[in-house]
């Protein structure tokens, strides 16, 4: 099993509540918006603390309320690519490609910053500001940082939604190629069904 | 143009501001977190007290300060035991009374700057594998920077500029606590003295904006990746 999640935490007025086992591959969350898609990615990556549960990726124990485990973010080794990029705004391109991968163990780095340029066709935007990018390319840039951290599996939380038809149809591919290529597993959360049709092997609705 | 007079005038100044703001940057910073960002019962009560002195009159401040470090105060008295110091009608008494007046403008821009910080690139930060450490100094600080800068720049600009409890804590003593304002007021209590007036308050205003334009020169500098300014 890829993905072994079974959490629960109250935000507010709304309960969210989640139970998940699935094999690898792209698995996405689908459902509204306000259901609780990015609380449940940002439980996974230690972001926000379940209130009860268990998630397992990839064999190993990333948080267990019964046993009192919870792995600090900086050390469950997620590729979060977020829906706004998130990119660092004082930092060049490049600088916000090798964020994670100087912070990597040597061992755990499994792609070279060249690697990841030619696989995203980037290299033309290395020297510049992330104000300066546009949707699309923000968010390949997002995707090279999260891979170049060495991480052990990804989390998209729409990274499509903010991009124009042409963009999405580009990105997608990329994220085809992550899935395919590299083998990673991924949790994709989206809201959008032909998205969700067209990079899913596992769907789970929320 | 300037007498050797003027000029230990503006030296004596400038040591004295440059002292309160380098005394004031942790202590303004640490407390500048602690309520951007700190949960903790008594938060609006530290909030008022470091507001305090840009709202008491300065002379209370001062007051307040001769009371605290005089000979016969806890704190003057401690320091005389222990270290054998004493600040009363020093430099350093000066410069603790400017670090005094200048730390509530000094935490007001400062918890600004570090609110404006977006604390979601702190997770992504965190998700890549920065320690909660690495990320303040990666991220955090580096955003707030600008506004951490302008801050320093507004608690010099206010130390060349204290004047009330300045006089009451460690009065007028030529060379040690006569600063700009100061002179400028003795100056004025003696006529014919308006040539010298005239020649320090020209020199605060230029002291003054020099100042802050510096910090937003610097600060467009540092902030070349994003829209940052100072003034």
């Amino acid at each position: 099993m890829s993905f072994e999640i079974d959490v629960e935490r109250r935000l507010g007025e709304t309960r969210i509540a989640l139970k998940l086992a699935s094999p690898g591959g792209l698995t996405a969350l689908f459902g509204p918006s306000g259901a609780g898609k990015t609380s449940v990615l940002n439980m996974v990556a230690g972001l926000l603390r379940p209130d009860a549960g268990r998630i397992v990726v990839a064999g190993e124990t990333l948080f267990d309320s019964a046993s009192g485990l919870d792995l600090a973010p900086e050390r469950r080794r997620a590729g979060y690519v977020f829906q706004d990029g998130r990119l660092f705004p004082h930092k060049r391109v490049r600088d916000n490609l090798l964020y994670g991968w100087r912070l990597a163990d040597p061992g755990h780095r499994w792609m070279t910053l060249e690697e990841a340029v030619a696989f995203l066709g980037i290299g033309p935007l290395l020297e510049r500001w992330p104000r300066s990018l546009s949707g699309g390319e923000a968010q390949r840039v997002a995707i090279g940082r999260a891979l170049l951290s060495g991480p052990r599996f990804l989390l998209m939380d729409e990274p499509l939604s903010s991009l124009d038809a042409p963009r999405r149809a580009e990105i997608m591919t990329v994220i085809e190629r992550v899935r395919d290529d590299l083998k990673l597993p991924i949790l994709y959360v989206s809201h959008d069904r032909a998205e969700v049709d067209r990079l899913a092997s596992t769907i789970v609705e929320l | 143009m300037l007498t050797p007079e003027l000029w230990s005038i503006i030296l004596l100044s400038l040591k004295v501001s440059l002292v309160a703001v380098l005394l004031t940057m942790p202590v303004a910073f640490g407390l500048a977190w602690l309520l951007a960002r700190g949960r903790f019962p008594g938060k609006l009560l530290l909030d008022a007290l470091v507001h305090l002195p840009l709202v008491l009159p300065p002379v209370v401040t001062g007051w307040l300060l001769l009371i605290a470090f005089g000979t016969n105060g806890p704190i003057g008295r401690w320091l005389a035991d222990w270290f054998g110091v004493s600040l009363m009608f020093r430099w350093t008494g000066a410069a603790l009374a400017a670090a005094v007046m200048a730390l509530p403008l000094m935490v007001r821009a400062m918890r600004l700057s570090i609110e404006a910080v977006d604390r979601r690139l702190e997770g992504a930060a965190r998700t890549l594998g920065a320690s909660p450490w690495r990320s303040f100094v990666s991220i955090t600080l580096p955003l707030a920077t600008p506004g951490l800068l302008a801050g320093a720049v507004l608690g010099f600009a206010r130390s060349i500029g204290e004047f009330g409890a300045t006089i009451t804590f460690v009065s007028n003593i030529p060379g040690e606590t006569r600063t700009i304002p100061i002179a400028i007021y003795g100056a004025l209590q003696i006529p014919g003295n308006e040539a010298d007036v005239t020649r320090l308050a020209i020199i605060a205003v230029l002291l003054s904006l020099g100042a802050l334009l510096v910090s937003e020169l610097l600060a467009r500098r540092m902030g070349s990746g994003k829209d940052s300014h100072v003034l």
